[in-house]
């Protein structure tokens, strides 16, 4: 009987060596003569432990890592491939205390089943929420994902089930769905893991879009900088459309629904839904003014729903188990889960789906086991390089949407990105400027002429050059890009540049008395 | 001038692509796949295809960081410079790469930032050539440069 083995094909993995590691598996399975069964599975997320090889046992999957290449031939000295005790060993994958306590609704598949198999996906509860929306009228599904409180899992927290029904009721002879991949924000992997990871979970919520707003052609705007999740996201679509999961008369319903990947070309800005409405039509990407909404003429001037990744990948579980399922998870209005990202200098980074309320304490703690360094954790921004950054005192706020609102910050994608004590908060203000000059658009003036006006006013706080005066420019810059700004990407720069800037005021030179100067002797640091 | 790609690559190209909606970004994909980059004097063909202006095809290149008009250097070290990078060193990586790299032939070596790569729970990250590589100490970069035939 063959040993079945798991080795995860996805980029981090591959960025880890899993690709050396899976070679030299085979090799000296072939050498001992053990039949081996390896499958490229997904990552389980906990990214510190890749790669991360599971053997199946009677007793379950049983982890070692994180496994090197050189590390193979020790393994098959215990005889890891039935589950041999080794240094490496960390027991039944599913009793980690770092997934044990997680609750995976979206991610319920991501590292146990092989991506591109339809039949695994099939057989782990697979396009069941197709089959159930396609047996329902277009109103009923978009009323499904109401009331299940879903909101947009890319930023924005938009109620998805409000965007469909105007997509819905627009009048048109064609309308499209447009998934949002272009995930360019530092600290979130979320959408790529996904992608890499059940490929057919996406594909099946776009279709229940399509199927519940009229709409017959989908679009995938993947980011170049992934080019594994284009890969597979391209061979799952060829096997769904193979056996009629795609297409022209989907499981023999009568209705269709085409898929298609468009890859971006490495602009932050597309990330922005109406940029990247420009981007697929083959223009710049340009911010479009609003109104008219996406939802009334969107890609190729139609009627178009745009979702993030994890939005629709939520929508097939809440038409599988209802809407009740779903909602019964998360607090006040942020329903469901939201899967977090816990990057940058943290000991145990990685994915942790949870429902929403947890605090951020516990993420960096109970999950993450401090920074990565040893030393203190400083700062914490959450929500990609457009989120604020968050000192201690505010780490046991609730992850929720109104919750983060209420602390001027945001919870955006998700995605956490941890700074120890030697981050110099001045010197990520003025890269978050910096950043914003170099993808702006260019379009409006706030963010176009703002953010490199910005870098200067930095520049000089960071040299202590009328500092005070500089200061108070740079809160009136902030002002009218947070006003008058067209999207998120000039209009949330100051949101990391405040944040920072209140939060962290002696990395700006000002001590609790108001201005102080920096001297040579200090070197610039404050304790 | 001799060209490293003949005309009608760049034709069949275009005219594989020219009948989709929104044309323009796959058909600049193929080429620089092809090609790998996207010439000058393509530009004319593509436009007069698409019935654009040269303007525009030419605005749509520039806009976008991936597309490039000239030849690629043999290696391309990619070192992602994104926040979550930064908090784990990608700075002083880069200098470590700057310094490794200075005074190589031209066209050898092109060493460039990138935002994100996805892989921000092991930083910090780069892409060499197309390859990922993630936790880059200047050891384990010194290693990967030697791999690729730049150790010294």
């Amino acid at each position: 009987m063959s040993v079945k083995i798991f080795v995860p094909g996805d980029s981090a993995a591959l960025a880890l060596g899993a690709d050396a590691v899976a070679q030299a598996i085979l090799a000296e399975a072939a050498r001992r003569k053990v039949d081996v069964n390896l499958v490229r599975n997904g990552s389980r997320g906990m990214l510190w432990l890749e790669t991360l090889v599971e053997v199946q046992t009677v007793k379950g999957r049983v982890a070692y890592g994180p496994v090197s290449e050189e590390d193979v031939v020790g393994l098959f000295e215990v005889n890891f491939h039935t589950g041999g005790k080794h240094a490496l060993c960390l027991g039944l994958t599913e009793e980690i205390p770092y997934l044990k306590r997680q609750e995976r609704l979206t991610f319920a598949r991501v590292g146990i089943t092989d991506p591109l198999s339809l039949e695994d996906y099939l057989a782990h509860d697979g396009y069941q929420g197709l089959r159930k929306a396609l047996d329902m009228q277009s109103a009923d599904i978009v009323q499904q994902v109401t009331d299940s409180g879903l909101r947009g899992r890319g930023g924005a927290a938009f109620p998805t089930g409000i965007k469909w029904r105007t997509v819905l009721n627009a009048a048109a002879t064609q309308k499209y769905v447009v998934c949002n991949a272009d995930e360019g924000d530092s600290g979130t992997f979320a959408d790529r893991m996904l992608m890499e990871g059940d490929p057919y979970l996406l594909i099946e919520g776009m279709t229940i879009a399509g199927l519940a707003v009229g709409a017959t052609q989908g679009y995938i705007y993947v980011r170049s900088e992934y080019p594994h999740s284009i890969t597979v996201l391209n061979e799952a679509i060829a096997v769904a459309r193979r056996a009629d999961y795609l297409g022209a008369n989907i499981l023999k319903s009568g209705k269709s629904f085409e898929l298609e990947v468009r890859k971006g070309a490495g602009s932050y800005v597309c990330g922005e839904e109406t940029a990247m409405l420009e981007s697929l039509e083959g223009k710049r990407g340009v911010v479009r003014t609003k109104p008219p909404l996406p939802a009334i003429a969107g890609v190729f001037g139609k009627p178009t729903v745009i979702n993030n990744v994890i939005s629709l990948a939520s929508v097939p579980i809440i038409l599988a188990k209802g809407a009740a399922f779903y909602k019964d998870y998360g607090m006040g209005r942020s329903r469901g889960t939201l899967p977090f990202q816990l990057a940058g200098n943290i000991k145990h980074g990685g994915l942790i789906e949870k429902a929403f309320g947890v605090t951020l304490r516990e993420l960096l703690y109970d999950f993450g086991g401090g920074s990565a360094s040893g030393r203190p954790i400083k700062a914490v921004q959450v929500g990609g390089p457009l989120g604020a950054y968050l000192p201690e005192s505010q780490w046991d706020t609730p992850l929720d949407y109104e919750a983060y609102t209420n602390l001027w910050a945001v919870l955006g994608h998700g995605g956490i990105v941890v700074h120890d004590d030697k981050a110099d908060l001045a010197k990520l203000a003025r890269y978050a400027m910096k950043f914003c000059a170099i993808e702006s658009c260019g379009k409006c003036t706030p963010c176009r002429i703002g953010a490199t006006r910005g870098v200067e006013v930095m520049d000089k706080i960071i040299a202590n050059q009328d500092r005070t005066a500089q200061i108070e420019l740079l809160r009136d810059l902030c002002d009218t890009m947070l006003n008058g700004s067209l999207c998120a990407m000039g209009g949330m720069t100051p949101y990391p540049v405040l944040s920072a800037l209140n939060h962290f005021p002696r990395d700006f030179g000002i001590g609790d008395f108001g201005i102080v100067k920096k001297d040579a002797a200090s070197g610039g640091h404050h304790a | 001038m001799s060209l490293a790609y003949k005309h009608e690559q760049v034709a069949a190209i275009i005219a594989a692509q020219q009948g989709r909606p929104g044309a323009l970004l796959p058909i600049l994909h193929d080429m620089q796949d092809a090609l790998g980059f996207i010439p000058p004097d393509a530009v004319a063909l593509i436009a007069t295809a698409l019935n654009l202006t040269r303007a525009e095809v030419h605005g749509v290149i520039t806009f976008y960081h991936y597309f490039r008009s000239t030849s690629p250097a043999k290696h391309t070290i990619q070192i992602c410079c994104a926040e979550a990078c930064q908090s784990m060193g990608a700075e002083q990586l880069v200098k470590h790469a700057e310094k490794r790299l200075a005074g190589r032939k031209d066209g050898e070596y092109a060493l460039q930032p990138v935002y994100c790569l996805g892989l921000c729970a092991t930083s910090p990250a780069m892409m060499v050539n197309d390859k990922l590589h993630a936790r880059v100490t200047p050891e384990r970069f010194d290693r990967l440069l030697k791999k690729i035939g730049g150790g010294s």
